[in-house]
C-alpha cells in the first residue's frame, strides 16, 4: 500500500481507510470479541468516529491500528451494556488484557497473525454448516468491499431480503458456535475446495447470467478474483487456489468481447479476439505455470489449461482442439460429468471430425436425465451438420430452439436452422 | 461448554439397517450393529463429550398433544407424517460445532438415516 504524498483530506482518508483496512480489522476484532455481529457493531462505530475526529485532530499516523483499537473499546462499552450476552465477564476481562497490553495504539500487530485472522474469517464465511447462499452474501459482505445493496442487486433480490441474509448467518454462526478458526490439517483440503467453490460460485453469477445489473455483476468478477489473489497470498503451495485464480483471470479477459454493442451475448467461437484483455491473458498464463509447477493436478487447473489453449489461439478454427479434448477427458477422470462429457465430444469433433464427436455424444443423447438439457442438442445440431445429417441437425436445432431459456441463444439457432 | 442435541432420524418403516440401506435381519448382523452403538457411545464417553443418550419407542406408540383456545386436542401419531422418525437422541458436550458435526457423522445411524445437530440454546 502506497501513501498518497502530502497532507490528506481526512474524509478522503476515512473512506479509503474503509476500503482497505475494514476487512483486515474485522477479521481481528472478530477473534477478539468473539461476535460477527458486535464485531461488525463495534467496527461501524468506530468509523463513525473517525469521521467526527480525524478532520479536527487530523489523520493519525497508522489508521487501521487507531480504527482497531477505537473499535475493540467501542465493543466494551457495547458488551457492558449488553448484560444478556453469554460469557460476559470472561470476554470483557480478555478485551480489557488486550487493551492494556496494546498500549500503543500506534503499532500494527504482527503481519502474521493478521493474515491467519483472515484465513479464519474465509473459512469462517464459508463453513459448510452456513447454506450456500448464505455464505456467499457472507463472504462478499465481510471479505470484499460490497455494500448490502450491492450484493442484493448483483443476486436480484431485494435488500431487506439479503440484510435478512447476513444477519441469520452471522445468528447461526454465534447460535451454533461455528468455531473462528482454520480447519485442521485433516479437514483442511475439503474445507479449501468448499471454499474455492463459493469464490467460483461468485464469479460465475458475475460472469454467466445475463441479467441484472452489469456493472455490480463485473464487480462480482473483480471481487472473486480479488479473493483468490487474497487465498493465494494467505495459502501458499496450494495449486488449486493458482488453477482457479489462472481460470477466472483467462475468462475475465474476454469479458468485454462477451457482449456486443447492443449488450446482446457474443458466444467465444464468434467473439472478436482483439477485445481481449491481454494483461489479464498473460497474467491468467502466469499463474497457471505457477500451478502446474506444483505438479498436483485438479479440475481448477485443467479447466484454467483449457482456456490458456482458447486464449493462445489465433482464432477459434486454429485452436489446439486434440489437447482441448485430452484435457477435457483428464477432466472427466477427476470429475465426471455430462457438462464435460459434451465439451469433451464438441473439442473431438473439431479434431477428429464430426463423426469421432458424434461417437461420444451418442451416450448422452440417449440419456433421459439430460433430455431437456439445451447446450447438448445445440452441440449435437452443429455436429450433425458437419457430418452432412441436415434432417438430423434440423431435429436437433428444433429441439435447442424449443429449450432455450433467452432471446440471443434462440435467434442464434433460428439462424444456423435457416442456414442449413 | 456448550451443548448439542444429536437428534436421530432413521427411516420410518423397518429397524436398524446396513450402510447400503437393506434392512438387518441377520441375528449376526444385528449384533454386530448393537456392538457399534456401544462403541459409539463409550467413544463420546472417553472423550468427556457424553452426557445422556435415550432411544425412544416407536411413532406407532406416539401421541400428539395441541392445546388451541384452551382446548386440548388429542391426535394419534407423531406431529409430522414424513419418511424418516425421530428414533433418539445423544445429548453431547463439544467445544464447537465442527466437533459435534464430526460426532454426528459417527452416529451409526448416520448411514442410513440423518442426524440433525441443535445447539442446546444459551
Amino acid at each position: 500500500m502506497t501513501v498518497p504524498p502530502g497532507p490528506e483530506d481526512p474524509t478522503a482518508a476515512v473512506e479509503r481507510a474503509f476500503r482497505e483496512e475494514r476487512a483486515r480489522v474485522l477479521a481481528t476484532l472478530i477473534r477478539q470479541v468473539g461476535d460477527f455481529q458486535l464485531a461488525e457493531d463495534a467496527l461501524q462505530d468506530a468509523f463513525a468516529a473517525a469521521v467526527a475526529t480525524w478532520p479536527r485532530d487530523g489523520v493519525p499516523d497508522q489508521p487501521r491500528a487507531w480504527i482497531t483499537v477505537t473499535a475493540r473499546r467501542r465493543a466494551i462499552d457495547r458488551l457492558r451494556r449488553a448484560r444478556a450476552t453469554a460469557d460476559r465477564t470472561a470476554r470483557l476481562a480478555e478485551l480489557a488484557r488486550l487493551d492494556a497490553q496494546e498500549h500503543r495504539p500506534d503499532a500494527d500487530p504482527p503481519a502474521g497473525a493478521m493474515a491467519d485472522d483472515r484465513l479464519r474469517l474465509i473459512f469462517t464465511c464459508c463453513h459448510p454448516a452456513l447454506a450456500m447462499p448464505a455464505r456467499v452474501a457472507l463472504t462478499l459482505r465481510t471479505l470484499g468491499g460490497l455494500t448490502t445493496g450491492e450484493i442484493a442487486r448483483a443476486f436480484l433480490v431485494s435488500e431487506p431480503t439479503m440484510a435478512q441474509r447476513l444477519v441469520r448467518a452471522k445468528r447461526k454462526i454465534a447460535e451454533a458456535h461455528i468455531p473462528y478458526r482454520v480447519p485442521p490439517d485433516e479437514a483442511l483440503a475439503e474445507r479449501l475446495s468448499g471454499v474455492l467453490a463459493v469464490v467460483y460460485l461468485v464469479f460465475n453469477e458475475g460472469y454467466g447470467a445475463t441479467q441484472g445489473d452489469r456493472l455490480v455483476r463485473g464487480e462480482l468478477c473483480s471481487e472473486a478474483i480479488r479473493l483468490a489473489r487474497l487465498l493465494a497470498e494467505l495459502m501458499p503451495g496450494r495449486p488449486e487456489v493458482l488453477g482457479l485464480l489462472a481460470l477466472m483471470l483467462l475468462h475475465d479477459a474476454r469479458r468485454g468481447a462477451r457482449v456486443d454493442e447492443h449488450g446482446a451475448f457474443v458466444p467465444l467461437d464468434r467473439q472478436d479476439r482483439t477485445r481481449w484483455d491481454q494483461g489479464r491473458v498473460r497474467e491468467g498464463l502466469r499463474t497457471l505455470d505457477r500451478a502446474l509447477g506444483e505438479r498436483r493436478p485438479g479440475p481448477y487447473q485443467l479447466q484454467a489449461a483449457i482456456a490458456a489453449l482458447h486464449a493462445q489461439a489465433p482464432s477459434w478454427e486454429q485452436t489446439d482442439w486434440a489437447r482441448i479434448a485430452a484435457f477435457y477427458e483428464s477432466l472427466g477422470r477427476l470429475a465426471r460429468s455430462p457438462v464435460v462429457e459434451l465439451n469433451r465430444a464438441v473439442a473431438v469433433g473439431y479434431a477428429e471430425g464430426p463423426a469421432a464427436g458424434l461417437d461420444l455424444l451418442a451416450p448422452l443423447v440417449r440419456e433421459e436425465a439430460l433430455a431437456n438439457y439445451q447446450p447438448l442438442h445445440a452441440a449435437h445440431a452443429e455436429l450433425l451438420r458437419q457430418a452432412g445429417d441436415r434432417a438430423g441437425a434440423a431435429d436437433a436445432y428444433r429441439r435447442g430452439i424449443e429449450l432455450s431459456a433467452n432471446d440471443v441463444e434462440r435467434a442464434e439457432l433460428e439462424r444456423r436452422l435457416a442456414a442449413l | 461448554m456448550p451443548q448439542y442435541l444429536l437428534l436421530m432420524y432413521q427411516p420410518a418403516d423397518g429397524g436398524p439397517r446396513q450402510a447400503d440401506g437393506s434392512v438387518i435381519t441377520d441375528p449376526e448382523d444385528f449384533k454386530a450393529e448393537h456392538e457399534r452403538w456401544m462403541r459409539y457411545e463409550q467413544d463420546l464417553k472417553d472423550a468427556g463429550l457424553y452426557v445422556d443418550n435415550r432411544g425412544l419407542a416407536g411413532a406407532e406408540a406416539a401421541t400428539t398433544v395441541r392445546v388451541r383456545d384452551e382446548e386440548t386436542q388429542i391426535t394419534d401419531g407423531p406431529f409430522a407424517e414424513t419418511k424418516e422418525l425421530l428414533a433418539g437422541y445423544f445429548l453431547i458436550d463439544a467445544p464447537d460445532l465442527d466437533t459435534a458435526l464430526e460426532y454426528a457423522a459417527k452416529v451409526p445411524s448416520a448411514r442410513y438415516g440423518s442426524v440433525e445437530v441443535r445447539p442446546i440454546w444459551g
